[in-house]
């Protein structure tokens, strides 16, 4: 019997593909999203649009927090550890949580590395901006990549901007000979390995969600029209007016996202989406998609 | 041979793909009309608390419901089993299985995912398989019509009552293609609505 092993870890993202996975801060935001049709929650102190607010330094949650959340709900239940903490990934990974998320929502912890995440048996989903990005998370062991937009805006313009810019260079390394793709890895910052594989592959080689601004069922159906294999979440649903509503609004359009009639009917009176900030309004330092 | 995969969530491309290389056409299955002429039916591996909403939002619960009964082959894996089952031990956590094979199911049983594993089987009359368990769920009770085809630590993990199949692990994510074969040739005698 193996546990642990890259098939089983990449295995669990791909029973989310076509889901929603959702920010929860409490046990009774987890009912609400489970009973929404989300596929998992992310278990977290505060969403980022509170943390964007509060400033100062974001951590793991409480671990009383985590069990509480787990203990309320059946679907799968991740977490979120700073960039480059081992430490906290032990702790998670010894209360037994499903997917840890190295974030970049959260204070980094490692001024040069991201964790080692073969070394851990729990699986990990990692943000990538680009295809280098991504294909560096991989070579550390990320079983999961998830676009990282810009967290706690409700704007989903950045990430829009990572979805279609890494399905732009895995194009482009397609159709490059190989001398050109050594360059091309030199210039994304990927290990050569990780990107011949892609190229074979014809496209990254674990599951990708889309995150970061993902604010009403219009804006999920785009990121799965895009490519996305699901979405994240975060502000939107409990920042908004009516979470119950547009949580199960966001699931529907994830499923019927190529849809337009239906999602004429899922997006018609959710009440307020969350108030979003526009990218330029944030001052270049506080921004979280470059840690 | 036309058949549908249910895709309103989890990894029913898997599916789609293991079913097209064997010579069949997949059908993505998300509402009821989506089902004509369809001859087989999968439920892929997913959230089964999701995949149980949206099944009853859609109105697709009832139409599986009848064409299960009136004898459409149908094989669900991991969420799917849950999903066919007659009773849930775990309670319904939001889940409301169609009920169409006499198995009682306990989800998540075998604990979270750094419990998740993979493990060769033996299958009867197919062969050794590569089987994947993604905090899989467990058969607790097989009723008297239901026949065990293999076994992992002496619990059923995969199982048959006339045209209904379950399985509580992934043969979609392996590439091993037995087990998708000899569903397709399920039923193959019989006549379908």
């Amino acid at each position: 019997m193996e546990r642990g092993t890259f098939k089983v870890k990449s295995g669990l993202a791909e029973m989310l593909k076509g889901g929603v996975i959702m920010d929860v801060t409490n046990a009774e935001q987890a009912r609400i999203a489970e009973e929404a049709g989300a596929v998992a929650v992310m278990a977290l102190e505060r969403v980022p649009a509170d943390i964007r607010a509060a400033g100062g330094v974001a951590r793991m949650a409480d671990p009383q927090k985590i069990k509480e959340i787990q203990a309320a709900v059946s679907i799968p239940v991740m977490a979120k550890v700073r960039i480059g903490h081992f430490v906290e990934a032990q702790i998670l990974e010894a209360l037994g949580v499903d997917y840890i998320d190295e974030s970049e929502v959260l204070t980094p912890a490692d001024p040069w590395h991201h964790i080692d995440k073969w070394r851990f048996r729990v699986p990990f989903v990692c943000g990538c901006r680009d295809l280098g990005e991504a294909a560096r998370r991989l070579a550390e062991g990320a079983a999961m990549l998830r676009t990282k937009g810009e967290a706690g805006t409700g704007n989903v313009i950045e990430a829009v901007r990572h979805m279609r810019l890494i399905n732009k260079q895995v194009r482009e390394a397609q159709h490059m000979p190989e001398e050109e793709l050594v360059e091309y890895a030199k210039e994304l910052g990927a290990p050569l390995a990780v990107l011949q594989a892609i190229v074979e592959a014809g496209r990254l080689p674990v599951v990708n969600f889309a995150a970061g601004g993902i604010a009403t069922p219009a804006d999920a159906a785009m990121m799965m029209q895009l490519g996305a294999d699901g979405v994240f979440v975060g502000s939107g649903i409990f920042k908004s007016s009516d979470p119950e509503r547009r949580a199960r609004a966001i699931v529907q359009a994830v499923t019927y996202y190529s849809d337009p009639q239906k999602l004429a009917e899922i997006s018609a009176g959710l009440g307020e989406p969350m108030k979003g900030i526009a990218i330029e309004e944030i001052p270049q330092e506080q921004l979280l998609q470059t840690r | 041979m036309k058949v549908g995969v249910l895709a309103l969530q989890g990894d029913f491309r898997e599916h789609l793909r293991a079913v097209e290389r064997l010579g069949a056409q997949g059908v993505e299955v998300r509402r009821p009309e989506d089902l004509k002429d369809v001859e087989r039916l999968i439920i892929p591996g997913g959230e089964s608390t999701a995949i149980s909403l949206l099944l009853r939002e859609s109105g697709l619960d009832r139409e599986l419901r009848r064409l299960g009964r009136a004898g459409l082959p149908i094989f669900g894996t991991c969420a799917g089993l849950i999903l066919l089952a007659r009773e849930l031990v775990t309670g319904r956590d939001g889940v409301e299985p169609l009920g169409l094979i006499d198995i009682a199911v306990r989800r998540n049983a075998y604990g979270r995912q750094i419990d998740s594993f993979e493990e060769d089987l033996e299958i009867a009359g197919l062969g050794a398989l590569r089987a994947v368990f993604i905090r899989a769920p467990k058969i607790e009770r097989l009723g008297p019509n239901v026949q065990a085809l293999a076994y992992h630590d002496g619990v059923p993990v995969l199982a048959r009552e006339g045209n209904i199949l379950v399985s509580s692990f992934h043969p979609e994510l392996t590439g091993n293609l037995s087990l998708h074969r000899y569903f397709l040739s399920l039923g193959a005698e019989r006549e379908v609505r």
